[in-house]
């Protein structure tokens, strides 16, 4: 029984991680990619990680993916935000289908950046 | 059941991989390397976690707290080189 919900676990994290790759390929833009990159990363990690606690017996084993998950979950949104940023005040051009860019008005390029 | 559906798994991530590495090599700016990086070093850690289920291998857990540490260290350092240089 348990077997069959780490099953179902490992493989529902390793779509995710599937899903992801095939968007970096479908999107059109740095940060629509970061978009689908980013969302199942820390929860399709999640999910193949508690497939694995579930597989495997014993509280060291359990103590270490946990701290992998928890890891995760503090450093994602973090190095997304930092690369996004750095993105964006390098002045890259986004997708032709973009509507609107709040940020244009409110965030100034790297004053260190040549042109 | 669990040799099964590992299976499966990890053939998925070896797709999921491969996808990440033609974008890394296509690329388009230096961001979307670094993203695509991103998510190639998590396909690392997932596939370890898969590995660790299936051998029940202990050795598996110790290399994949390394990768998720080394990947936040990488795109950390990659995004002050952009926000410097540019995206080029």
């Amino acid at each position: 029984m348990i077997e069959v919900l780490a099953s179902i676990l490992i493989l529902a994290g390793a779509g995710l991680a599937l899903i992801a790759a095939i968007g970096l390929q479908r999107f059109g833009d740095v940060f629509a990619r970061m978009h689908v990159a980013t969302k199942p990363a820390s929860l399709g990690m999640a999910l193949a990680l508690t497939g694995a606690v579930l597989a495997m017996a014993g509280v060291g084993h359990t103590t270490k993916l946990i701290l992998v998950i928890l890891f995760q979950y503090l450093t994602a949104p973090i190095s997304a935000h930092l690369i996004g940023r750095a993105t964006f005040r390098a002045g890259t051009e986004m997708h032709p289908d973009t509507n609107f860019d709040e940020l244009a008005s409110r965030i100034k390029p790297h004053p260190r950046q040549s042109n | 059941m669990l040799q099964v559906s590992t299976t499966i798994a990890l053939a998925a991530l070896s797709i999921a991989a491969a996808l990440c590495i033609v974008r890394m090599a296509r690329g388009g700016s230096l961001p979307d390397r670094v993203v695509a990086l991103d998510s190639l070093l998590v396909i690392v850690v997932i596939g370890l976690a898969v590995l660790a289920a299936r051998t029940g291998e202990s050795l598996y857990l110790d290399i994949m707290v390394v990768a998720s540490l080394l990947g936040f260290t990488g795109t950390t350092l990659v995004s002050t080189f952009v926000e410097r240089r540019g995206a080029r």
